[in-house]
């Protein structure tokens, strides 16, 4: 493996940013924001590892546009009734694994940790984020985001994105 | 003078009408522990899984009665089996994985082997080593097989006891609960996949849950916001005779707008003028032909079989502690489900489970109850709405079903357990 072209370089730390973002906006309750990181033709999913690996598509969450993510936040705002939490996504190095024109294909481990009312943080959700990124732009857009979890507990429930 | 005829006037006293379920059923280890011997394997059929979930010969499948692991066996003649996870030997678990697929059943500790029916068939240097050790000469290995479980499927459900006297499941179930089992697994179903759902509670929190009507359109605010569900809507509270099993169900045929007005006003829970950007997550068919789009079928001790719009799914009850259960989901569609059919429901399953729109906040009902009533030694739970009885309804604004449920649980584990 020889260095990295400048194009490669360009192509990680484009996608190591927008994963950054991602997580920021989350976890700093900038939900409103998030969809905007998303194509309008997206895929964005949370699936558990004990799904995944036997070939199920059954998700825990699953949208397929832009539009069903500003429905989850207002959702999540206006409807779901939750215990008061906040997360921290804690991410490892983001590894291109394949790029196709502008389009790179990414992987980047995750834990998220979540701090209930009283006081205590747990480690709430890990895995890794399979994404499929449009670097084309003036701002790197998720194509497709797949969280794929191996903590397939999910603690009392899951209202935020991961 | 003659005795006044006022049995009926006193039964609808305020005072004495209505259940009340002290606390501590909730939060004391000894309840628990008399749950486990009375209910759980005592003269119930729990529900173990679905015969989709081992389809083949040989496949196995490791889940729980209440929190006893057993495993759910597919044996080579196709016979289903549930056997205690734990070796004859020693005690250890025989089974380690989740799911697999194998001829025989084999404990790693001393590799001593069962077939899928539980029965011992195999254990290592039995006769010694070189005239050495070797097990007793009276050793009969027909004595020492897993602890197996009586099994019984109905359309394609499996349930497994404990107990030698109880009646036959179906007879267990009930009608009302059988028929609606058979309404829906009225086809060869393929599963979508688990949901795992962590909830730090008591259990018995869940099944009242499940039974009651009454807070699912003022706790689950997704559902009038979208006009899916409403208490203003046709629907019903059945239990079976035994009134240990609730069904619920609702036609969404029969929203009306302006009897949604006049019911909520203007409360925080309806909303019609809220609509959603992405409207493909309602797309669904209608599927069944009695326009029912939804189904809780609440089944006593550990099951609830669903139908919300086009999600099918079971949800299991593992209890870890008085204070702790897990919620499995298992969802499911049919075998000849079209591409889009399959689509629908993978989408619409945004709706339920630990991450579901309508359902996330069972949980945290759940959760808010189990953190208010912590150390609580006499107070007691008040369950009237819809008359205080054990009644069937056919409205949706009753408890009834949630007094059927007490009334089970008192005549199998009492709610005055003896210090022991």
């Amino acid at each position: 493996m020889g260095l990295p072209t400048l194009e490669q370089m360009q192509f990680q730390h484009a996608a190591a940013q927008v994963n950054a973002l991602h997580a920021e906006l989350i976890d700093d309750d900038r939900l409103e924001e998030w969809p905007d990181l998303f194509e309008e033709n997206c895929r964005y999913s949370v699936i558990s590892a004990e799904n995944h690996n036997r070939s199920l598509n059954l998700a825990a969450v699953f949208c397929d546009s832009r539009g069903m993510l500003v429905d989850r936040i207002v959702s999540l705002r206006r409807a779901n009734i939750f215990p008061a939490h906040s997360y921290r996504h804690i991410l490892g190095p983001t590894r291109v694994k394949s790029t196709s024109g502008q389009i790179v294909i990414t992987q980047t481990n995750y834990v998220v940790l979540m701090t209930r009312n009283d006081g205590q943080t747990s480690i709430y959700n890990s895995g890794k984020y399979v994404d499929e990124i449009d670097v084309s732009g003036a701002a790197p857009r998720f194509l497709s985001k797949t969280a794929i979890f191996d903590t397939h507990l999910i603690d009392t429930m899951m209202v935020r994105p991961i | 003078m003659s005795i006044p005829q006022q049995t009926d006037a006193l039964d609808q006293a305020p005072s004495t009408a209505g259940c009340r379920v002290p606390y501590r059923v909730f939060t004391d280890r000894q309840y628990y522990d008399r749950e486990q011997e009375n209910i759980f394997k005592g003269n119930c059929w729990s529900f173990v899984g679905l015969e989709a979930e081992v389809p083949q010969a040989g496949d196995f499948k490791s889940t729980f009665v209440g929190e006893t692991p057993v495993i759910l066996t597919r044996d080579s003649d196709g016979s289903l089996h549930v056997v205690v996870n734990r070796c004859a030997h020693r005690g250890a678990l025989v089974c380690r994985e989740m799911r697999g697929n194998r001829a025989s059943l084999e404990c790693v500790y001393h590799q001593w082997a069962y077939d899928l029916k539980g029965n011992l068939i195999g254990v290592p240097f039995r006769r010694g080593l070189k005239g050495q050790g070797g097990m007793p000469g009276d050793f009969d290995m027909s004595q020492h097989n897993l602890r197996q479980l009586r099994t019984e499927s109905v359309g394609g459900l499996v349930f497994a006891s404990f107990s030698e006297t109880v009646e036959s499941c179906r007879d267990f179930l009930g009608p009302i609960v059988v028929e609606q089992i058979e309404r829906i697994m009225c086809k060869p179903i393929t599963v979508l996949g688990d949901q795992r759902q962590r909830i730090r509670g008591n259990w018995k929190l869940y099944a009242e849950n499940t039974r009651d009507p009454y807070h699912a359109s003022l706790l689950h605010l997704f559902h009038n916001t979208f006009g899916l569900y409403r208490s203003t809507q046709t629907g019903k509270a059945l239990m079976d005779a035994n009134k240990r099993h609730s069904l619920l169900y609702s036609i969404a045929a029969s929203n009306d707008d302006a009897a949604d007005k006049q019911a909520y006003g203007d409360s925080r829970t309806f909303d019609t003028e809220f609509k959603l950007q992405d409207m493909s997550l309602l797309k669904g068919r209608q599927e069944f032909a009695d326009n029912v789009t939804l189904v809780i079928l609440a089944v006593y001790p550990n099951l609830v079989l669903q139908q919300i719009q086009n999600t099918l799914a079971v949800r299991q009850t593992v209890t870890y502690g008085p204070d702790e259960f897990e919620l499995v989901w298992t969802h499911f569609g049919y075998q000849d489900d079209d591409a889009e059919m399959q689509a629908i429901r993978l989408k619409q399953a945004n709706l339920i489970g630990p991450a579901g729109l309508i359902s996330m906040e069972d949980g945290e009902a759940v959760e808010i109850v189990q953190n208010a009533i912590v150390g609580e030694a006499s107070a007691t739970s008040y369950i009237a709405m819809g008359g205080g009885r054990a009644e069937d309804a056919d409205h949706l604004v009753t408890e009834g079903a949630i007094i059927g449920f007490w009334d089970n649980y008192r005549e199998m584990v009492g709610f005055e357990v003896e210090p022991t």
